[in-house]
């Protein structure tokens, strides 16, 4: 159904770190619900178009006026690594 | 009678009449919150909440909310007031706005007192996945109150507020209503605003009250809904959420979904929901049998779309701007191990399969079908509601279950959604109301609608409510 | 002649100088200190939805209808997801398989006078990333970076060509090209050293005669026409240099260091992307009134190109000349200003030559100084007229740079007027007779002492003097003697 290496690929995308156990517990769950989910893969659904939105709304936009947003200190108020100036992230490599 | 067991309209009544005030029943709620055995909330604000209403007991002339206290779930921002949608990876954080639900009922005079359990991010269907603590039926504390929205409900059902906000995803306000014995309602998707609601799946979210009756859950509404600029997808409300009135049923074609009334559904469950389509008829509604071929495809589609959904709305959390943030050799580092270490099993579970389903390679075969599954759905109540004004079916397949009982199968706890998730995919506005009690459990039935037929909803259910007479005091609880 | 056709699509993000961001209020702002233009939308705070600034789609039809795109009439956004510090919501709000505009084709102008034809692709609207800053100036091996937000969330349209480009001095007239018309549209600043205007390319080769494609590179980046120009130069000698040698060029990023040429591989070791777009579901679709979508084309300016026809073609001026005053719109604006009062011509000359010249120690352009297009076209009508020499005219032009004051006006006050012929004639002869060994000079055929004569009468009349004038005089003076 889903394997290992699919398992990892995918927490990779998603950047999450799984544990060897937790990675083996996904992957014997993600089976089974996919194994459920596979109903809507036999389904005719030839010439039915997708569906993103139930509402018909098209052409929402404001108009291009400022609005006063955060200070600098509300901005950075509740980030973990603030520096003076702004968010502050690890190396990159 | 204790200034808790008035309705909300009842308190308003009462401080208009000059009989209380905003502050004495806020003091009231706050000690039944203090005396909390079910754990509804994660985070009272009495002291915001009692200078508020100390304001509103000044005025001059009170606002139409008159000061009545309110609860929160988690799951939507208030500035300042800590708001983690019951996830770790939100442990402290302090938002730097109002969500523009919340924000409206302030406005017309709601006093929150505080943000109610819920599900990590709302996913789940007993509360349990929150990363804080369990919260417990109030009928009965070895079992669960649902969810995700399970404190807001809990909440209602002890008293501890008269009402209380959720968020209905694939039935988080519905289904914890049903099995707590209260009324709850999920709008027609655009109503409410979304601005503010931490984001499970954008394409299905929607904010909604919880009250113990129709007329309380109808005044919330009213204060909620309408256009907000600062949400794309929300719409006018046509004219005004009117206060429900109707006593009888006359002239309405109820349709009962055959699909949801099968074998999934607990033989306890469908006698309440048999008897209560009974009182229907008695009522002068005509009650006849519908078909909606995809609605049992609905769980299948919705455990697609949603955490495709949430695997790009949670990606942000990521330990840069806000939240707690693991310690990390490098950039990769920081974001798979905070968010590795921070979300709890279901969320990880949704996120994987959502990315699983987004996927190059698997797009078409998941998501992309899920997408046109959705369309069929739509189009089948379309057609349902040709021939009927509103739709009946149980609200959710079983009453309350065991703490612990489904935490170990996935699927099987997303089976207590199997009744709401179809509505929730076509958008459409649906309420829960308390029909009676299999085993001394509360019985919830669902009764859905056309887009923006909340007004018809509401006066069936209130109708509905004043025949059935259920006593939505669950047993032992002193106010 | 290289045995390889090099193929070259180039894709060019467009800072849209609109006020405020794409998807929330917050100003657009450059220089200003790190995260001092946020709110919780661009920060991407739990539960914040974006909404579409309308100007940001009204520029994106601009930009789409003067590349000949089509409009799509109904267009939804998609979300692209891939982590990174500087895109706080871990996926950019971009145009994927619907964009607003689609098929079109920009030609721009060879020196030769041939054309070149590029595909356009699409065009589509998306948001800016935040910037970084990296501690160790470097992004590998940086112990910190930091990360400011006022540019995250700015309007982008990015624009994409199909592979039609065949050398590095095409792409580079091309984009040259682009931005004119940009400008034109007043859409962007186009600056690239400030990165409102960024250009990836495309580069692969093939054997010459072949009509498949190669591997293709990205190279990223680049922060100037003349190290794009450059780098795709350096990228395709590489690829020439690995094929040649019977290798395979991988597909991969590129860069090129400028300081030595060299061509580096950006990412070679990361996964491969996989950006999952689906449709933002937090948006609805854009669907352009086709009576607004009229208005707007009717509306476009006149565009570099056809303006460059017609200013050759109708207007007399020189190929050059053309390409020059349509530098950018606001110089355009004013030549065609002066020109429809005066000649052409002229007109182009002057404000090319003297006007600029002499406004470049202050570091001013023509349309920000005192000199109107009016007073271009004056001065010109005096020139042609006799009223004033050239030389007199470039004096009347410092004066009016100064005080703004009509050219006619100057003259009078000035009394810079061309001098009358009888005048002239008797300062000629007064200096002719004032120096007789150069005037011997001239008549033993000594063509170049004329010079002395001609300098020296400049002199006396303070530049008053049409120089022609002053040299039939001085032969006829020195004849007569
Ligand atoms: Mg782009
Ligand atoms: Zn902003």
């Amino acid at each position: 159904m889903i394997d290992d290496e699919t398992v990892r690929h995918v927490a990779r995308l998603a950047r999450l770190r799984l544990s060897p156990d937790e990675e083996q517990v996904m992957r014997e769950e993600l089976s089974g619900i996919l194994e459920h989910i596979d109903a809507i893969r036999a389904m005719d659904l030839d010439g039915v178009p997708p569906t993103t939105h139930v509402i018909t709304l098209e052409n929402v936009v404001r108009p291009d006026v400022p609005v006063s947003g955060l200070t600098r200190d509300e901005a950075l108020r509740e980030a973990a690594h603030a520096t003076d100036e702004g968010f502050g992230v690890p190396r990159m490599d | 009678m204790g200034l808790r067991d008035l309705t909300a309209a009842g308190q308003i009544a009462a401080v208009l009449a000059g009989e209380t005030s905003s502050e004495e029943l806020l003091d009231a709620h706050l000690a039944a919150i203090a005396a909390d055995d079910v754990d509804a909330f994660l985070a009272v604000d009495a002291e915001g909440a009692r200078a508020r209403a100390r304001e509103i007991d000044a005025m001059p002339e009170r606002p139409p909310l008159a000061g009545v206290p309110i609860g929160i779930k988690d799951a939507l921002s208030v500035r300042d007031v800590v708001t983690t949608a019951g996830s770790r990876m939100l442990e402290g954080f302090r938002p730097l706005y109002t969500a523009t639900c919340v924000a409206r009922l302030e406005a017309a005079g709601a006093v929150v007192v505080g943000k109610t359990n819920m599900d990590e991010f709302a996913m789940g269907s007993s509360t349990e996945n929150s990363a804080f603590k369990n919260t417990l039926n109030p009928w009965d504390h070895g079992r669960v109150p649902g969810g995700s929205s399970g404190g807001s409900a809990a909440a209602v059902a002890e008293r501890q507020v008269p009402w209380t906000l959720g968020s209905d995803t694939g039935g988080s306000i519905r289904q914890p209503a049903a099995l707590c014995g209260i009324v709850g309602m999920k709008p027609t998707y655009g109503a409410v605003s979304r601005s503010g609601l931490i984001a499970f799946a954008s394409s299905l979210d929607q904010v909604g009250p919880f009250a113990r009756t129709v007329e309380d859950a109808a005044l919330l509404l009213r204060h909620m809904v309408g256009r907000d600029p600062m949400d794309s997808t929300s719409l006018d409300w046509p004219g005004e959420i009117a206060a429900p009135t109707a006593t009888d049923l006359s002239g309405m074609r109820v349709g009962v979904v055959d699909e949801l009334m099968g074998d999934g559904i607990e033989p306890g469950v469908r006698a309440a929901v048999d008897a209560a389509l009974g009182t229907i008829e008695e009522l002068g509604g005509t009650v006849v049998p519908v078909s909606l071929p995809s609605a049992l495809s609905g769980l299948a589609t919705y455990y697609v779309l949603a955490p495709a959904e949430c695997s790009a709305n949670l990606a942000r959390f990521d330990g840069v701007r806000y939240g707690p943030v693991a310690p990390a050799a490098n950039l990769l580092d920081q974001y798979e191990t905070t968010r590795g270490d921070l979300f709890g099993p279901e969320v990880k579970r949704r996120m994987m399969l959502g990315t699983f389903a987004l996927a190059s390679g698997y797009y078409d075969q998941y998501y992309g079908r899920a997408q046109r599954v959705r369309t069929l759905m739509v189009r089948e109540f379309a057609q349902a509601f040709e021939k009927v004004d509103l739709l009946a079916s149980p609200t959710s397949p079983t009453v309350a279950f065991p703490l612990g009982d489904r935490t170990a199968d996935p699927y099987a706890m997303y089976m207590a959604d199997v009744c709401t998730i179809p509505v929730s995919l076509a958008g459409l506005p649906a309420i829960s109301i308390p029909c009676g009690l299999a085993d001394g459990l509360p019985v919830g039935l669902q009764l859905a609608g056309p887009a923006f037929s909340e007004n018809a909803l509401l006066g069936a259910a209130h109708a509905l409510e004043g025949a059935l007479a259920f006593d939505t005091r669950p047993p032992g609880l002193v106010t | 002649m290289s045995a390889y056709e090099p193929v070259i699509g180039v894709e060019i993000h467009v800072q849209l100088s609109t006020r405020t961001k794409m998807f929330c209020g917050c100003e657009l702002s450059f220089g200003d200190p790190p995260n001092t233009h946020t709110c919780p939308v661009c920060l991407a705070h739990p539960g914040v939805l974006p909404v579409v600034n309308e100007e940001a789609v009204r520029r994106a039809l601009l930009i789409g209808l003067a590349l000949g795109c089509e409009i799509a009439p109904r267009s939804i956004f998609h979300r692209k997801n891939y982590f990174y510090p500087d895109l706080p919501k871990a996926y950019q709000i971009s145009q994927f398989d619907i964009p607003i505009c689609g098929r079109g084709e920009f030609r721009a102008l060879r020196e030769d006078g041939s054309e070149l034809l590029v595909g356009i692709t699409r065009a589509h609207l998306e948001e800016d990333a935040a910037k970084l800053t990296h501690a160790g100036g470097r992004r590998a091996g940086a112990a910190e970076s930091v990360v400011d937000f006022n540019r995250g969330g700015t309007p982008l349209v990015e624009i994409v060509t199909e592979p039609d480009l065949r050398s590095p001095s095409d792409v580079a007239l091309f984009l040259r090209q682009l931005r004119q018309t940009l400008l034109f549209l007043g859409v962007s600043d186009c600056s690239m050293e400030e990165g409102s205007m960024r250009a990836d390319a495309n580069v692969s080769i093939r054997p010459v005669g072949s009509h498949e494609y190669g591997t293709k590179t990205e190279l990223k980046n680049m922060n100037s026409f003349r190290f794009l120009e450059r780098g795709i130069e350096a990228e395709i000698a590489r690829q020439e240099e690995i094929v040649g040698a019977g290798g395979r060029v991988s597909q991969e990023t590129v860069h090129y260091e400028p300081d030595t040429g060299h061509i580096t591989s950006l990412r070679s070791k990361e996964e491969s992307h996989d950006y999952r777009y689906f449709p933002e579901p937090d948006l609805v679709p854009i669907a352009p009134d086709p009576a607004w979508v009229e208005e707007l084309r009717a509306g476009l300016p006149e565009l570099p190109l056809p303006l460059r026809r017609r200013m050759v073609g109708e207007m007399g001026l020189s190929a050059e000349d053309a390409e020059v005053l349509t530098e950018g719109p606001e110089l355009v604006v004013y030549f065609l200003e002066a020109a429809a009062l005066a000649d052409p011509k002229a007109c182009a000359n002057w404000i090319r030559g003297e006007l600029r010249a002499q406004l470049r120690e202050a570091g001013v352009e023509p349309w920000q100084s005192k000199v109107t297009p009016a007073h271009v076209a004056a001065l010109v009508g005096l020139l042609d007229a006799g009223t004033v020499t050239v030389p007199a005219a470039k004096e009347v032009m410092a004066e009016v740079i100064v005080s703004g004051e009509d050219p006619a006006d100057v003259v009078e006050s000035k009394g810079l007027g061309a001098m009358d012929e009888g005048d002239l004639a008797a300062v000629v002869a007064e200096i002719v007779a004032a120096n007789p060994d150069q005037a011997q000079q001239l008549r033993d055929g000594k063509n170049k002492v004329i010079g002395f004569f001609v300098g020296q009468t400049m002199k006396r009349t303070g530049g008053r003097a049409d120089p022609q004038s002053v040299q039939r005089l001085v032969r006829e003076a020195v004849r007569g003697d």
